[in-house]
């Protein structure tokens, strides 16, 4: 896409925390998605960067629906558009980490499992930033929240995996680090009928207690490091890695964040092996599926 | 076309009457022959539209909702814990003003599990903001469907079509079936605003400040107070059309009444069995039924028992902690009266068990016996 043709849909002087990598994500969606788009949003800190009425920082119609539903909502959009014969239009729902892997988790399986027709963008800032850092089943092991004060004892729900046993026709990681790379996922996503799901980490300087003027360096920091690999997954079955760039060891990625100041050498040596565990079960699947 | 039809097909007849382009709906005991008849015919092409097979009652309604404001008539049904379960769906639909018409075929609420008709289900949604209509019998399910339909999309606040479970849902009576051409003419095509127009771009449900908040609620307030007009208007002009109409309220016989006995939905046919009984003994007893609970036809009921001495109000329903809850909001419907009858609560029918005739002449005539008011209801098992 030539810098000309860029048409932003998002205004300027949103309530976004600064340096914040979930208004980033939304702007580079949102790109990638054409004027006639219809977003979803819900309780999550892209409902805080949409706007307190009667502002929007939304120039397409928007609809703020509660926390457990981003999914049912954008799916009933989507058929009312297609009775009203506009099923041109893509229907976008956005939702926290919270959002779609605690709370909205049924309701998105429904829509997945019934196939409906819309983008689903998971805005994944690994715990509930909206109301102050609590810990959600994508928080990391070890990470410090409001609510796991001594680190995060479980490990990050592995969400592409549930998604892929849906069969949906396309689920995607992405990454703010790699614009080009998300919005051409969106942009094939556009192309595709049914249940899109992209998970997009999206690192937040206020709950990663890290400088603000670091949030696109921790974005690629964490696909190099393996921690947030790049890929894609069509018909539940065929991966693909999108990106593959040199591989840095974890502390990399960490050092830079407060919240896991806390760990020992040990606790660091262990996420060290469980990414390589993860790694190779990717690559497993890449080379088995594709 | 006259046809021996249950409560829940008649309800399913009227949704495919009257166009619905999106049905979204989750199964439940005793609702699920609704949705089983749409599914049927959806499958044979016989109903246009859309059918959403939903995963819980409470993304049927997300669905519902956001289908609504995209501009198509939409409809669900449910019962008991589906309903309990949508509750915060239902502020959410009432608050988004969606013309959304939904079922609720009435059911006991678990624990004890049960599966009778039971009211507190659509009773305890009573705070929700939707408009809610409690239907005697199979005929008058599917007129008020219809009506609903109307109703919501001028006021442009949500409706609930109540029948009891059981009683009303699986018994079979004579409905009559209008013809589509006529409910065409009586029902336009669905109206309701387009809220996520491309060309005219919205952010619908934005967080408001304190002042807006309380705006907007007094806004829904005082359209739902209008929805009583329109209510009685439509009722009117479907009474023209269809020679059926049903009003807020239904009094019978209480000109002369020293008592009049109150009742809500099914156990209003058993009560016009009761009163002729009473009358043929030389009682002097009326029926007043309330059809529409939300709005209240506060107005309506204080017109009709004003000047009678004795009121005996049978509930379905219970609130623990006070009493029947049509009985308690009679009471304070009542309360601007100069004089005021008295007023005795009864509790009966609770989790689908027998009310009979019998039962409720015992409740006019211990009423009659009764002089002093008490606070407390007065249980009546049926065993």
């Amino acid at each position: 896409m030539a810098l000309e043709e860029i048409k932003d849909h998002m205004r300027p002087g949103h309530s976004a925390c600064p340096g914040c990598g979930v208004a980033i994500a939304m702007r580079l969606v949102l790109r990638s998605l054409g004027d006639r788009a219809v977003i979803v949003v819900v309780p999550s800190c892209s409902a805080v960067i949409s706007g307190v009425y009667p502002n929007s920082a939304l120039k397409l119609p928007a609809f703020h629906s509660a926390f457990e539903i981003a999914a049912p909502t954008a799916a009933g959009i989507a058929n009312a558009l297609k009775l009203l014969g506009q099923e041109d239009r893509p229907v976008v729902a956005f939702a926290g980490d919270g959002g779609t892997f605690d709370i909205g988790l049924q309701s998105l399986s429904g829509a997945a499992d019934r196939n409906e027709n819309f983008i689903y963008v998971c805005l994944d800032n690994e715990a509930y930033m909206n109301t102050g850092i609590q810990a959600s089943s994508a928080t990391p092991t070890f990470a410090w929240t409001a609510t796991t004060p001594s680190g995060r004892y479980g490990r990050k729900k592995r969400l592409m995996e549930i998604m892929a046993a849906h069969r949906i026709p396309y689920a995607a990681t992405a990454s703010i680090g790699y614009p080009r790379d998300l919005m051409e996922k969106v942009e094939k996503a556009k192309q595709i009928k049914g249940t899109k799901f992209i998970h997009v980490l999206a690192p937040c300087p206020t709950g990663w207690k890290m400088s603000e003027d670091v949030t696109v360096r921790a974005a690629i920091l964490s696909v190099q490091t393996r921690v947030f690999p790049l890929y894609e997954i069509e018909d539940g079955k065929r991966y693909r890695l999108t990106q593959s760039p040199e591989v840095l060891p974890v502390s990399e990625y960490l050092n830079i964040q407060g919240r896991f100041r806390h760990m020992h050498e040990e606790e660091i040596e262990r996420m060290q092996q469980e990414v390589a565990e993860e790694w190779e079960m990717l690559v497993h699947r890449i080379e088995t599926y594709a | 076309m006259r046809e021996l039809l249950t409560g829940n097909y008649a309800i399913a007849e009227a949704v495919r009457l009257c166009r619905v382009q999106l049905v979204a709906a989750y199964p439940i005991t005793p609702q699920t022959p609704i949705y089983e008849k749409l599914s049927e015919w959806q499958s044979q092409g016989k109903l246009g539209g859309l059918m959403m097979r939903m995963e819980s009652e409470h993304s049927a309604m997300a669905a519902c909702i956001s289908a609504s404001l995209t501009g198509v008539r939409v409809f669900t049904a449910t019962s008991s814990q589906g309903l309990a379960l949508m509750h915060e769906m239902l502020h959410f639909a009432s608050g988004n003003r969606v013309p959304v018409v939904m079922a609720c075929v009435n059911r006991a609420l678990a624990v004890p599990w049960a599966f009778g008709s039971d009211q507190t289900d659509t009773l305890s949604q009573r705070d929700t903001g939707w408009i809610q209509f409690y239907c005697e019998g199979n005929q008058e399910a599917l007129d008020t469907v219809i009506q609903a339909y109307k109703v919501s999309e001028q006021v442009l606040l949500p409706s609930m079509v109540i029948i009891d479970g059981f009683f009303t849902s699986h018994f079979v009576e004579p409905v009559e079936i209008p013809g589509q051409s006529s409910v065409d003419e009586f029902l336009p095509k669905c109206e309701a605003p387009r809220r996520f127009d491309a060309k005219a771009p919205t952010f619908v449900a934005g967080v408001v400040d304190a002042s807006r908040y309380f705006q907007f609620r007094q806004g829904s307030f005082g359209d739902m107070e209008k929805a009583k007009i329109v209510i009685k208007d439509v009722d009117e002009e479907y009474k023209e059309a269809f020679g059926r109409g049903y009003g807020l309220i239904e009094a019978v016989d209480v000109q002369d009444a020293e008592v009049v006995l109150v009742t809500s939905a099914s156990i209003t046919s058993t009560a016009r069995v009761a009163l002729e009984s009473l009358r043929k003994k030389g009682h002097r007893a009326g029926l007043l039924k309330i059809k529409t609970f939300r709005p209240f036809p506060a107005e309506e009921v204080q017109e009709v028992l004003n000047g009678v001495s004795k009121v005996a109000v049978v509930d379905r329903n219970i609130s623990i902690g006070k009493e029947g809850i049509f009985c308690h909001e009679l009471k304070a419907a009542l309360y601007p009266l100069n004089s005021r009858p008295i007023i005795f609560g009864y509790i009966a029918g609770l989790g689908g068990t027998d009310v009979s005739p019998e039962i409720l002449e015992g409740m006019v005539m211990d009423t009659l016996h009764r002089d002093e008011p008490e606070d407390s209801p007065t249980w009546i098992s049926g065993d």
